[in-house]
């Protein structure tokens, strides 16, 4: 059964006043099995984000709907939990307290997690205190310990170093490959959406539609050795070539609207 | 100087002293050296004598007086004043219905209410609370509304995602995020209430440092009126500064 169904989703935002409309979603289909990992990678401005939100619940579709285990998705809650392109730790609560946030969450869960992020140590350590990179693995730990359905990923390690980033990806593969949640996971890197994904959605320039699904069939678990491998390389070269395209369009839609 | 720049604890120390003292050092020459009259300005020693008398002859009792009056009328402001601004904060059609009036009432001098306050409520306690509470209440009510509607809407959005209720966003994330904020808002409303409280005790008073200062000025007491102009400094100095320290202690997490 699919645990998310994305069907026919619209997205447009009023303009500034007087102006066009900002289409930013065409007409978006998409079904997600549980378990999958599929990554969500499209250029920059395409509606990625946008998409995410709608699926979290945060934005509310112009048409079209969400269904969750064949439920619509109206509002934001718990089943789905979201990791934000940005650092959102609650300032005022320390790592430990951030992490057991849900309502899901037991102090069970977050000493497991607190360990399993490499975070011991900074139990009781402020937001303010840490690295981007700790941040976000906190961020991650949180959104796992309420233990949603899905995990909706936004570029979480977007504003991280090389090295960093993929560390944190190993990471995360090692947490999926153990739990085997159902994944949503936005990008515009293409090293990380064949690292991570089982299937990756090219999207197409703004307005955002799906533009082709490729299967990715790599073996887990995966190591990092493996993105110097043939296989590797013969995906990037697809991606390359499908994303290069929308790429070259979305830079020349910029150029032409003032 | 390199703008911005801080300097180490130790020196400001002696920079805010520093001024204290060349302040006392050109009171004391302008006075001494018989530059102004004593009928204007009394010298330091003088005022020192004149508050030393004040102080045994029932003027503690004065000090408590305002001291009560100011945190009386600042908590009844503050207990109602800071619940109210929230809920405007948070709920947009709350904030539709009062904020104009409120708007409009936080620009009426409180000292312009005294004689209307004291036509109502007479000169007792509760016209000196009043005044109090009419300066402070509008103030923290608009500040307040303004820090909470400002709450990051990123962290508001997260808290959804991990399953909170629209209560729990006001509980878990509006109130601890605007905390600090709301601290600092009190500590200076608290600073404001001072100065009407004396307003208030200058008419129709029969206790408090206000009125031990027109008392003195019928006799010409300079030294008398300074004094009390400054036992009020020094008492708002340590308020401040306690406050201050209490906010450090409350919130470790908002500190750079
Ligand atoms: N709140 C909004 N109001 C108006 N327009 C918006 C709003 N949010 C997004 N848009 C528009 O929708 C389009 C898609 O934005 P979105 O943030 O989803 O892109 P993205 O694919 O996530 O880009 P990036 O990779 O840079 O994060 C953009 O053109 C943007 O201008
Ligand atoms: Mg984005």
């Amino acid at each position: 059964m699919n645990r998310l169904a994305i069907e026919a989703v619209v997205k447009q935002f009023p303009g500034v006043p007087g102006g066009a409309v900002t289409r930013a979603l065409e007409r978006i289909d998409l079904s997600v099995e549980d378990n999958d990992f599929l990554c969500i990678l499209g250029p920059s401005g395409c509606g990625k984000s946008t998409l995410l939100r709608i699926v979290a619940g945060l934005e509310t579709p112009t048409a079209g709907s969400v269904l969750l285990d064949a439920q619509p998705v109206s509002r934001p809650g718990p089943d789905r939990g979201m990791v934000f392109q940005s650092y959102t730790l609650f300032p005022w609560l320390t790592i430990e307290q951030n992490i057991l946030f849900g309502a899901r969450s037991t102090h069970a869960k977050a000493a497991d997690l607190i360990s399993r992020v490499g975070l011991k140590g900074f139990e009781n350590h402020y937001p303010k205190m840490l690295s981007g990179g700790m941040q976000q693995r906190t961020a991650l730990a949180r959104a796992l310990a309420n233990d949603p359905k899905v995990l909706l990923l936004d570029e979480p390690f977007g504003a991280l170093d090389h090295q960093t980033r993929a560390l944190m990806q190993e990471l995360l593969l090692g947490i999926w490959e153990a739990d085997r949640k159902t994944v949503l996971f936005v990008t515009h890197d293409i090293d990380e959406a064949i690292f991570m994904a089982n299937r990756v959605a090219v999207m197409s320039a703004r307005p955002g539609r799906i533009k082709a699904i490729v299967p990715i069939d790599l073996q887990h678990p995966r190591h990092y050795t493996m993105k110097t491998s043939a296989e590797f390389s013969a995906y990037k070269a697809r991606l390359t070539e499908e994303i290069r395209v929308e790429a070259m369009k979305a830079a020349q839609m910029e150029e032409v609207s003032p | 100087m390199t703008p911005l720049k801080p300097v180490t604890p130790g020196a400001r120390v002696a920079l805010g002293v520093a001024f204290f003292v060349l302040f006392f050092a050109a009171w004391a020459a302008a006075t001494f050296g018989g530059f102004v009259s004593p009928t204007f300005l009394a010298d330091p020693a003088t005022m020192l004598r004149e508050g030393w008398n004040l102080l045994a002859h029932g003027f503690v009792r004065d000090i408590l007086i305002t001291v009560w009056r100011v945190f009386g009328g600042f908590l009844i402001a503050a207990a109602i004043g800071v619940p109210l601004g929230m809920a405007m904060g948070a709920y947009k059609p709350i904030e539709g219905f009062f904020e104009p009036f409120i708007s409009f009432s936080r620009y009426l001098p409180a000292s312009a209410f005294i004689p209307l306050l004291i036509l109502w409520a007479g000169t007792g306690e509760a016209q000196k609370l009043l005044v109090i509470f009419v300066g402070s209440f509008f103030q923290i009510v608009l500040m307040v509304a303004v820090v909470i509607g400002n709450t990051r809407r990123d962290l508001v959005e997260a808290a959804y995602t991990l399953g909170a209720s629209d209560r729990e966003i006001v509980g878990r994330v509006l109130l601890p995020s605007g905390a600090p904020e709301i601290a600092e808002i009190l500590r200076l409303v608290l600073g404001w209430a001072w100065t009407y409280v004396i307003v208030a005790e200058l008419i129709g008073a029969s206790a408090g440092i206000g009125h031990m200062i027109m008392d003195s000025q019928a006799l010409l007491n300079t030294g008398q009126i300074i004094f009390g102009i400054l036992v009020i400094g020094c008492i708002g100095l340590v308020s401040d500064l306690l406050f201050k320290a209490l906010n450090r202690r409350l919130f470790p997490w908002s500190l750079a």
